[in-house]
């Protein structure tokens, strides 16, 4: 293997295959939309909510399988229904009992896991159940994707509307509630565009991985960025990076390498390389003690 | 002309009264104190007045809708990445919204800092404040929020000497505008210098009235012997509504009834 080489290596696989096209496209759609939900997710520490809000999808597209097998419309919209249902049931569990959001988001995504599993079980093979859980991102067809286009330019707008009062109700909530109503609806938006695109996850990389890519390349930009206007686009690239990366190192690898589940280890390197390398509080900063500022 | 009336209110957590009876006015442009032990209901009766907290019984009636309040332990979460400019440039979210640019009103966002003595901040990051400069940042909100009805709950708890009289200059500046200011104080000389009217509170209404008149010995000390309990077996109240209703009940002292009435019907 030479320099030479390198091009090909590269960009040959895009060019000869369109299933590989079609999972590149899939996969920048959704590195455009995902990453922002995630830094809002892991400013307002719901790093681990939005994982039990993954698996909650499990029982509605198990549903949905079980009307209709593997059908894209029908598990889509299993999935979303179960998602927004358990994120609206425990933010009520929250508000009405002496549950905190963790215990009862908990509580919830267990059995809904389980749920989902054994519905899967009822009718579908192992290969169904592997494909539910971990996705088939080199089957992507024109439905597929132009659900995660969708999914994607609608998150880009929603999160452009909600931007202000978005941050606003994460720095100061009780402030939002004294000067206006618009605290509640904007976290359930929030929530929703959340749901919608671990759905649109669940496509490409399955209801265990979906969160992958919202949440890793979010927590890696930490320590590149410091502000939201910094944090945004570098885990939209991080992102992006993974999926390439993912996708090329998968088509490459001598060894059968499931191809979701490289994107999602792409996005964990280069979360390992952040926190060993980023300028911004990374271990090798931490090491080198740098001479203080006067004041 | 009144900015705040409250009718028979009784504010609380799970029917446990926090605020006991309360009657009376709060004319507009009044610089109040609410002073009282830990526990007296201060900072309740102020969550009560922004909504926060529900009335068990009676009402309150407010004049604005724009109320601009600082609470006691600010829910803020000071590990987000905005800067002090953002935080402050909050304080424009009633007539500004989530869409309306604010490009053009960053002198206005400057002047508030300025206000605050937070020149040369604006940029920094809020987790990088100490307590005192934080706490002018939210003085700077307030600034920006305009409000008519400004509500402030231990706004010196923690804070130097020298932030203090800079935001008590403020308050007097609010005062001076002809705004409303309720604020919770621990800091009776505090009082006694800066607000001309005060409400001694001890779950129910101890005396309310001008200051110099309200904050005597034998007043305070019955605000600090009233309990602090919270008694899991207190039985149903049966207080009847109205200006006849038998106050012995509580044990009212019907004199700050007639000191508080008098000072609603001052201008």
């Amino acid at each position: 293997m030479t320099l030479a080489d390198l091009p090909n290596l590269l960009v040959g696989p895009f060019v000869e295959f369109g299933f590989m096209r079609r999972a590149l496209a899939g996969c920048l759609a959704l590195s455009l939309s995902a990453p922002p939900l995630g830094v809002f997710l892991m400013l307002r520490r719901m790093s681990l909510m939005s994982e039990a809000m993954s698996h909650a999808i499990l029982p509605g597209a198990a549903a949905g399988f079980l009307v209709a097998g593997l059908s894209l419309p029908a598990m889509t919209l299993g999935g979303l229904v179960a998602g927004l249902a358990v994120a609206l049931a425990a933010g009520f569990v929250t508000r009405s009992t002496v549950l905190k959001e963790d215990a009862s988001l908990a509580a919830f995504y267990l059995i809904s896991l389980a749920g989902g599993v054994f519905l899967v079980s009822l009718r579908g093979s192992q290969i169904d159940l592997l494909h539910i859980l971990f996705g088939t991102v080199l089957a992507l067809d024109d439905d597929a994707l132009t659900l995660l286009g969708g999914i994607s330019s609608l998150t880009l707008v929603a999160l452009a509307a909600l931007y202000r009062p978005l941050v606003i109700e994460c720095v100061d909530p009780l402030f939002l509630r004294t000067v206006g109503r618009v605290g509640g609806p904007v976290h359930s938006a929030f929530l929703a565009l959340v749901v919608i695109n671990l759905v649109g996850g669940f496509q490409a990389l399955g209801t265990l991985l979906a969160v992958g890519l919202m949440l890793l390349p979010a927590i890696a930009a930490r320590f590149w960025a410091a502000d939201l206007s910094g944090l945004i686009p570098v885990s939209m690239l991080i992102s992006m990076l993974a999926s390439v990366t993912g996708l090329l190192v998968s088509y490459h690898a001598g060894i059968r390498l499931p191809t979701g589940p490289a994107i999602v280890l792409a996005a964990g390197a280069l979360y390992l390389v952040s926190m060993l390398i980023g300028p911004r509080g990374g271990l090798l900063r931490r090491l080198v003690r740098r001479r203080h500022l006067e004041a | 002309m009144s900015a705040i009336r409250f009718r028979g209110l009784t504010l609380g957590y799970d029917r446990h009264p926090a605020v006991h009876h309360l009657d009376g006015t709060v004319a507009t442009g009044d610089l109040l104190a609410l002073v009282g032990p830990n526990g007296a209901g201060k900072s309740t009766l102020l969550k009560g007045i922004v909504g926060e907290v529900g009335a068990l019984d009676g009402a309150i009636e407010t004049g604005t809708k724009a109320v601009a309040y600082l609470p006691q332990a600010a829910e803020i979460d000071r590990s987000f990445p905005v800067s002090v400019l953002d935080l402050a440039a909050m304080g424009l979210w009633r007539p500004f919204g989530a869409w309306a640019s604010l490009k053009r009103h960053r002198q206005r966002l400057l002047d508030a800092l300025a206000a605050v003595g937070l020149t040369g901040f604006e940029d920094r990051p809020i987790g990088t404040l100490s307590g005192g400069q934080f706490q002018r940042a939210l003085f700077a909100r307030l600034i920006l929020q305009d409000a008519q009805l400004i509500l402030l709950d231990e706004p010196f708890t923690g804070i130097d000497e020298r932030t203090t009289a800079d935001l008590l200059a403020l308050i007097r500046g609010w005062h001076a505008e002809g705004r409303t200011v309720i604020a919770a104080l621990h800091d009776l000389h505090q009082v006694r210098a800066h607000f001309p009217s005060t409400l001694v509170l001890a779950r129910r209404p101890i005396a309310w009235g001008p200051t110099a008149e309200v904050l005597t010995p034998p007043v305070l000390a019955r605000a600090l012997a009233l309990s602090e309990a919270w008694d899991e077996a207190a039985a149903i109240c049966r207080h009847e509504v109205g200006p006849t209703a038998a106050h012995d009940h509580h044990g009212h002292d019907h004199a700050h009834s007639h000191s508080h009435a008098g000072h609603g019907a001052a201008p």
